[in-house]
């Protein structure tokens, strides 16, 4: 089966004087329904292959497919088009526009692919449903406490149904029963909807919730064998 | 659920103007009047202008009528030998002769001019049809002598009706003149009186003398062709021109003005593109995070960069709206409440309406939204550089601002300003040194996120907790801070050029005064007018009144050496040759014609300018019909003539024309006497003349000046628009910034700071921050007026004028300002600093 992401010999130094060496030679296939999480220092460079695998930073050389179409080769506008399609992500920080309620967060995605406004409302109500949060499709994200938050940005994350889904740390500033709550969500979420996962994480127990486990260091990005 | 969501635009939008439209609607609306107060200055400036301007074509058509040409000769005039000769030309169909002058008449206690117009109703019908319908009914009793038509304009002023009996002043003498009945409203709007020529030669003393023909020309006739040919064949000081010319001639007189008080609106308006500037370029990096997440989610860069540019545009059409209907209320207001005459005493008895033109509203309201879309492009263009990943992960807004720290563009910015201040004006309009300003401003503001960090590294170290507290914060964010006094740079460098170039105007004007009116009183025929004289006998009786030690007389006629543009005056009085800088203010070198060389001639700055009459250069002047040889001796400066002057010696003028006659007397008294005894027995040496104006010097000067400050009290008021609009750019840049930080206010509330210390801290930066825009306003303010005075008023007016600096009013300004804006500060960031203190700590965005 094809991989919906497939990563090969991925390098990126980041500019400057020192033009310090970031990922050197990564590779990494996910196939469909598949979550794995990456883990490794602080400064290793997770977040750089996030950024790169989403589009919004290029690689030095290597190759990332997305459902076989080149990323690389792509332009700014053309990348920018297939992130709003076929990504979600979810940040540490949660990133909620505080001035739009949380049903309009969740509508956002799915406003920015064009989906019929009846479609927006049905699948919007479905994601706040799943994430426990229907009765607060009105709120701010201000009179929500953090975990809320991230459940929000979770809905928002999976509401136009990604194919490959970017997680950030996404459960840094959540104490222990909300992160487990979130973690729980993102993977029913993206295995159920036949797409792929990635799930960047300091936490042992957070990667634990992965179906594998890869570690990113100097050397490049090994599989964790439990 | 559904009513909570909105359409994908919709969504948009809100996504991305909720923070400062919708949340901020005040913010939003000092940037709007910004914009609106440009909008409103420059379209009642323009309408008001236009108004005037449309006025002066109106009366210019009523008067040619039906004409093809116009001949036209100097005030004295040309004999009417010529009328038969144009009307015998087999190209011509009519001729109408006619004697057209300003005559002093009394109106409540005073001389005015009024304008008098001899005709000869049967030889004007055949070139205005119009006008033998007008005066029909009067026909008969206006060949009768000393009956006048007055215009209703007229009527209303003088407050005369048929039947009453007007005064004016012709030669020496008083005439009186009977009003037949009133000219049509709408054919002749300005004051003006309608006399039968042979009247008027009669009444105004010139006998065999004419000054203008109107001709029709038979069909087929190559007009220009014929005028040349014609002009070729007129005797030296008569001209011939079309009605449109004419019509030209006429505007042309203030246009300079005009479009130099159009640039003051237009200035009004840039300083509100900068507001507009501020507060999206702060509202941009307050949101970085929101916007990069839009870029996340698929937003492409030219999407962000449209949301900003529509945020902008939102902003833009509510200022230019309010400005639009703000702008059309004030024209009315003027018009209604002073007249078309902004100050300048260009359009003095012109009766003006409102002339609403549709195209002026379309453009003043595309001006404005320009000037937001203008102040919003590089916050746009930023947005959508910026790398999504960065902003997302950045704390620091500084970052996004250090690009701005290129010092490339503002060089090349000065030197294009350098490169501006040398081109010549274009089509007479110094284009290239408003360009000049332009690009000196556009540079400083480039430059100031340089000059930010140096300026704010000098602030105290040392003090009270807010002082210390506010000189860090500004340390800390010297991009944000330079975006704050973006507007107040501009509008105070502008406000110190204008006040330094008015200020010089106004010294060397003084100057110049004392230089001019060297006597210890003046004499005047009349005030206003162009018929009244002394003859050789008054000069006499003057000469010999008791008390008067020594007396000149000057004569004034004028030159018509270009038919496009307005005669210019010619002045014959006493002057040394070998030192014509005692009784003119010479410029640069003169010289002493050698003997054999033609006469000399000391020009005004602008016949040098315009006419290129350089010092050294022999020139031929038509005078009393004949065209005669000159030196041009000397340039001087002319602060009173705004169509150029000529002075020439009296001996010479008398030689070449016969014309012993004289306008002004200047009188040095004898010593001990006093001006009001001598003015007795001046009056009593002359008999009774109505309108003889003696005036001492002292008042005479102050009169001047008097009429130099109203004419620049307009400017004023454009100035300090412009300055409150800086003081709005500085009210939204704090009022962004301390939205931005309620977390630190928060915080320094749960460590025991009250709100009067926030307030303190605030009301710090924002003195601090103008402080810092002030000082580089000053220099840069210093720089512009170089430009005003040395290239655009030189190039507009045509006057000199020595730098003086009023270093006092600019200190005083300074501190006012400081003072302004740290108010403007502390009530900008009050909503932030009354927020609750617990909660604003918890506040994660």
């Amino acid at each position: 089966m094809l991989p919906v992401l497939r990563i090969r010999n991925l390098v990126k130094s980041y500019a400057g004087a020192t033009g310090r060496p970031v990922l050197r030679g990564v590779s990494l296939d996910v196939a469909p329904g598949e979550y794995v999480a990456v883990m490794g220092e602080s400064g290793v460079g997770k977040s750089t292959l996030l950024n790169l695998i989403a589009g919004l930073d290029t690689p030095d050389a290597g190759n990332i497919e997305l459902d076989g179409a080149e990323l690389t080769a792509l332009d700014d506008t053309t990348r920018t088009l297939l992130r709003r399609r076929a990504m979600g992500f979810v940040f540490q920080a949660f990133h909620l526009l505080p001035h739009l309620s949380v049903s309009q967060n969740v509508a956002l995605p799915l406003a920015l692919n064009g989906f019929a406004q009846q479609e927006t409302d049905a699948r919007v109500l479905h994601l706040l449903e799943a994430v426990g949060l229907a009765e607060r499709g009105p709120s701010r994200p201000r009179e929500l406490s953090g975990g809320e938050q991230q459940r929000v940005a979770v809905a928002r994350a999976l509401a136009h149904r990604p194919r490959l889904l970017l997680a950030d740390e996404p459960t840094g500033n959540l104490d222990q029963e909300s992160a487990g709550h979130v973690l729980r969500l993102l993977r029913e979420q993206v295995t159920a909807g036949g797409g792929a996962g990635i799930l960047v994480t300091h936490s042992a127990a957070a990667a634990a919730t992965a179906d594998r486990v890869y570690v990113l260091s100097v050397e490049g990005l090994r599989e964790r064998q439990t | 659920m559904s009513a909570h969501l909105l359409s994908r635009d919709g969504l948009l939008a809100r996504a991305a103007f909720a923070a400062s439209l919708i949340e901020h609607p005040g913010r939003s609306l000092l940037a709007a009047l910004g914009i609106a107060l440009g909008v409103a200055l420059g379209l009642a400036v323009h309408l008001v202008n236009r108004s005037a301007a449309n006025e002066f074509t109106l009366a210019a058509h009523s008067l040619t009528g039906e004409a093809h040409l116009v001949v036209r000769g100097p005030r004295a005039g040309f004999d009417e030998e010529l009328y038969p000769f144009l009307s015998r030309l087999p190209e011509v169909e009519a001729a109408s002769p006619a004697l057209e002058l300003e005559v002093a008449v009394a109106v409540a206690g005073r001389s005015e001019p009024l304008r008098v117009l001899g005709l000869d109703p049967f030889r004007a019908a055949q070139v205005q049809p119009a006008l033998l319908k007008d005066i029909a009914g009067s026909l008969q009793e206006l060949l009768e002598p000393d009956t006048v038509l007055l215009s209703r304009t007229a009527a209303e002023w003088l407050g005369a009706q048929a039947g009453a009996v007007v005064h004016i002043l012709a030669g020496s003498e008083s005439r009186s003149l009977r009003v037949l009945g009133l000219l049509p409203e709408k054919a002749y709007r300005q004051r003006l009186a309608v006399m039968d020529i042979a009247s008027a030669q009669l009444a105004l003393d010139r006998l065999g003398r004419l000054n203008r023909v109107d001709l029709r020309l038979r069909p087929g006739v190559d007009l220009e062709a014929f005028r040349a040919a014609l002009g070729a064949q007129l005797p030296p000081g008569v001209q011939v021109a079309t009605p449109e010319t004419e019509a030209e001639r006429g505007a042309s007189l203030s246009r300079a003005y005009r479009i130099n008080l159009n640039m003051l609106a237009m200035v009004a308006l840039f300083t509100g593109a900068f507001v507009v500037f501020t507060t999206l370029a702060l509202s941009v990096l307050k949101r970085r995070r929101e916007l990069a997440l839009l870029r996340v989610l698929g937003v492409t860069r030219a999407g962000v960069a449209r949301l900003v540019l529509a945020e902008a545009a939102i902003l833009g059409i509510t200022g230019a709206a309010l400005g639009i209907a703000a702008g059309h209320f004030l024209a009315l207001a003027v018009l209604e409440r002073f007249g078309p005459d902004l100050g300048a005493g260009y359009f003095s008895g012109v009766a003006a309406g409102l002339d609403a033109d549709p195209a002026a509203y379309v453009l003043f309201f595309a001006l404005g939204l320009s000037a937001a879309l203008l102040g919003a492009l590089g916050p746009a263009l930023e947005t959508a550089r910026t790398a999504p990943a960065l902003a997302l992960r950045s704390g620091d807004p500084e970052r996004a601002l250090a690009r701005l720290r290129n010092t490339w563009p503002a060089l090349a910015l000065f030197a294009a300003a350098l490169a501006f201040a040398q081109a010549p004006p274009l089509n007479g309009i110094p284009v290239f040194g408003y360009l000049s300003v332009a690009a000196l401003l556009l540079g400083a503001v480039l430059l100031a996120p340089r000059l930010a960090p140096a300026a704010l590294a000098l602030l105290p170290a040392r003090g009270p907790v807010p002082l210390r507290l506010a000189a860090e914060q500004l340390q800390g964010t010297p991009g944000q801070a330079a975006v704050s006094m973006a507007s107040i740079l501009v509008s105070v460098s502008l406000m110190v050029s204008m006040a330094i170039m008015v200020t010089s105007f106004r010294d060397s004007l003084d100057q110049w005064l004392s230089q001019v009116l060297p006597a210890d009183m003046y004499l005047r025929s009349a005030p206003a007018g162009e018929a009244a004289w002394f003859s050789p006998e008054d000069q006499a009786r003057i000469r010999a009144t008791p008390g008067v030690k020594d007396a000149g007389f000057l004569r004034a006629q004028n030159l018509w050496l270009d038919p496009a543009r307005p005669p210019m005056a010619l002045l014959a009085r006493p002057v040394d040759p070998a030192n014509p800088e005692r009784v003119l203010p010479v410029t640069g070198r003169w010289l002493v014609p050698g003997p054999g060389e033609p006469p000399p001639i000391w020009v005004s700055e602008l016949v040098h300018d315009v006419y290129g009459f350089g010092v050294g250069r022999v020139v031929e002047l038509p005078l009393a019909g004949k065209n005669a040889r000159f030196t041009v001796a000397g340039v001087w400066r002319d602060y009173a003539r705004q169509n150029g002057a000529i002075y020439m010696e009296r001996d010479v003028y008398i030689a070449l024309t016969g014309d012993r006659l004289a306008n002004d007397a200047a009188i040095w008294l004898e010593p001990g006497r006093s001006t009001v005894e001598v003015e007795a027995a001046l009056r009593a040496a002359l008999g009774e003349r109505p309108g003889l104006l003696m005036t001492e010097t002292g008042e005479l000067r102050a009169y001047s000046l008097s009429v130099f400050d109203r004419t620049f009290a307009v400017t004023y008021l454009l100035e300090a628009v412009a300055v409150a609009i800086g003081l709005l750019g500085i009210g939204v840049g704090v009022a962004s910034q301390a939205a931005a930080r309620r977390g630190e206010f928060g915080m320094l509330r749960h460590i025991g700071f009250t709100r009067s210390q926030v307030a303190a801290m605030l009301g710090i930066e924002g003195a601090m921050v103008s402080g810092v825009g002030v000082a580089l306003g000053l220099a840069l303010g210093w720089v512009i007026s170089l430009v005003l005075v040395h290239v655009v008023n030189r190039q507009s007016f045509h006057w000199s004028m020595d730098m003086h600096v009023p270093w006092p009013e600019l200190a005083a300004l300074a501190a006012v300002l400081l003072a302004a804006a740290a108010a403007t500060a502390i009530a900008s960031g009050r909503a932030a600093m009354s927020m609750d203190a617990v909660r604003a700590v918890r506040e994660d965005w």
